[in-house]
């Protein structure tokens, strides 16, 4: 059987303490903890290897060049890319996502055209797409859920049109924590005409994920989620849609050759590439897959829904909490519970938690059409990853029990 | 109790959380202004009635943490009746209390039951909690003034 304690002695902040209590850190929606190593890669690159990549013809350059390149690479097989070149490093699946709707969607959609996301979307995945509709008098249209909180088949089949150009979903919300069936949402999008984008930043770190098995035009994610360090994301893109597209930020490195009043851009990759690019990110992130894939997406899973189907019966005989996202007829519940304690605000939850060490996040998850959708103001979320523990959960509940006698009612 | 929570969950915050008296709508409200944390997603409507430079009554509606809900209704209590320059005092004397620019007893003792939320100086996460109201209040007035 797969255990966590096999895998928290590589992370030396779960050996730390919150408040004076040892922590029981549930918030790996936000961002994940960094095993030794991904943190000794780091100090392996700026320690050994750091120049400019793509520069210098110097040894050192090419080294940096190599590391970076590698990584790339790395990255496409992890996520069955076709090619290393359809391995777009940027900051983030936020960056990762507006790269998409500034380069190919102002270029692609006009006026009448619509474009299709989902109610579950993080604002990243949503913000973007509003702006580029006002920007070309698009519709933007919305899929909503049903009554378990899974994507509507019906709005699937009927608000994707001939009209549709674009379709932006989650692969998994960051609040109901339930897998879409985004294969399906591919082929209608391509059954139109349309392509589709999607959010791949709550199910990478999670689960097996195949770009060319789903058949997406684009795929994003961060490496924050996934054990990496800040400011290193992914946008993956068919290689023939990047090679249309016109850059989203341009100066040096993107280019071919520049005069005056003219530039020949670089070929994809490097023509999305401009700046310095975060190597020593790349290199975290490349150290980050091979600890994922050593653990293995089973491992992953197991620890992840052992802990679901630990806490889930003791929530549900609290007579106080209500849950989001929980009950699915389909069996695609990741570790991620949304949750409020009646009569009590999320942050007023999230900060006693917190007095007894559990990391909890409270607001709107950047989801907020979502909350709106879901009636909520906020709710709290606990998401678990492989190194938690069910010692996490019981603190976590035992916690939980206090809430409402911490803000004088009764029980 | 766990460490540090009856600082700020004091009985005084958590009985004004429970049942803010202020918190209904205001009829004869010269000015309503809406104040939120965009981050966590408080949101209140400040309502005042300001006439002759005396803030006659006052109350709000909306949506918050235990401890927004609690400084707004306890603000209002404190502000009732007040005149606009003292009311306007009285948020800057919260706001410096809150941000730790002010600590002088005596200056901050017109604070009266508003000093049960002065530990939320200690508290990073949740001063923009405490002082969202004070903020909303004192943007209110000012725009009164410029009347």
């Amino acid at each position: 059987m797969a255990n966590a304690q096999d895998y928290i002695k590589d992370f030396p902040l779960l050996h730390t303490q919150m408040n004076g209590k040892p922590i029981a850190y549930l918030d790996n929606g936000a961002t994940t903890q960094k095993p030794e190593q991904v943190i000794k890669s780091l100090c392996g690159y700026y320690g050994g290897c750091n120049a400019n990549p793509h520069r210098g013809a110097y040894e050192l350059s090419v080294k940096a060049t190599d590391i970076y390149e590698n990584a790339r690479a790395r990255v496409a097989k992890f996520i069955h890319a076709p090619r290393p070149e359809t391995i777009i490093f940027t900051r983030n699946a936020t960056e990762s996502l507006n790269l998409v709707a500034y380069s190919y969607g102002l270029t692609n959609v006009q006026q009448g055209d619509e474009i299709v996301i989902t109610v579950a979307e993080h604002h990243s995945n949503l913000v973007p797409w509003q702006h580029v509709a006002q920007a070309k008098g698009a519709t933007l249209k919305y899929i909503y859920l049903t009554d378990d909180a899974n994507l509507s088949d019906e709005d699937i089949e009927t608000k994707i049109t001939e009209k549709t150009k674009i379709v932006a979903v989650t692969q998994v919300s960051n609040v109901l924590g339930l897998v879409n069936d985004v294969k399906k949402v591919v082929k209608k999008a391509h059954s139109v005409g349309a392509i589709c984008v999607v959010d791949g930043s709550q199910s990478v770190p999670h689960m097996k994920v195949d770009v060319q098995d789903i058949d997406a035009d684009f795929f994003a994610f961060s490496g924050h989620k996934m054990l990496s360090p800040m400011g290193i994301g992914v946008l993956y893109g068919k290689y023939e849609l990047l090679d249309d597209m016109p850059p989203f930020l341009m100066g040096g490195d993107m280019i071919e050759y520049v005069e005056e009043q003219h530039t020949d851009f670089a070929e994809v990759p490097a023509k999305f590439e401009a700046g310095t690019q975060n190597v020593g990110g790349a290199t975290g992130l490349s150290a980050a897959i091979d600890y994922l894939e050593g653990v293995g997406f089973d491992t992953v899973e197991a620890i992840e829904k052992d802990l679901v189907d630990y806490a889930l019966p003791q929530l549900r005989e609290l007579p106080y909490i209500e849950l989001y996202g929980c009950d699915s007829r389909r069996d695609n519940k990741t570790g991620i519970i949304t949750f409020n304690v009646k009569d009590v605000h999320p942050h007023d939850v999230a900060t006693i938690l917190d007095s007894y060490g559990v990391a909890v996040r409270a607001g709107h998850h950047c989801a907020q059409p979502l909350m709106q959708y879901l009636g909520q103001n906020a709710t709290c979320r606990a998401s678990f990853y492989f190194y938690n523990t069910r010692e996490d959960v019981d603190r976590w509940i035992a916690a939980l029990k206090q809430v409402r006698k911490v803000l004088g009612y009764g029980a | 109790m766990a460490m540090g929570l009856e600082q700020i969950y004091t009985e005084v915050v958590s009985e004004h959380a429970r049942e803010p008296e202020n918190k209904h709508d205001l009829d004869c409200a010269t000015c309503s202004l809406k104040g939120h944390n965009p981050s966590c997603g408080d949101e209140i409507v400040l309502h005042l009635d300001v006439e002759n430079g005396i803030v006659k009554d006052a109350s709000f509606t909306g949506i918050g943490c235990a401890i927004s809900q609690a400084s707004t209704d306890i603000m209002i209590d404190l502000i009732r009746g007040k005149q606009v320059a003292e009311a306007r005092d009285l948020a800057r004397k919260f706001i410096g209390m809150i941000k730790g620019d002010i600590t002088d007893e005596s200056e901050l003792e017109p604070l009266d039951e508003a000093l049960a939320l002065k530990d939320i100086r200690h508290m990073p996460a949740r001063v923009k909690c405490a002082v969202l109201a004070w903020h909303t209040l004192d943007m209110a007035l000012d725009d009164k003034g410029k009347k």
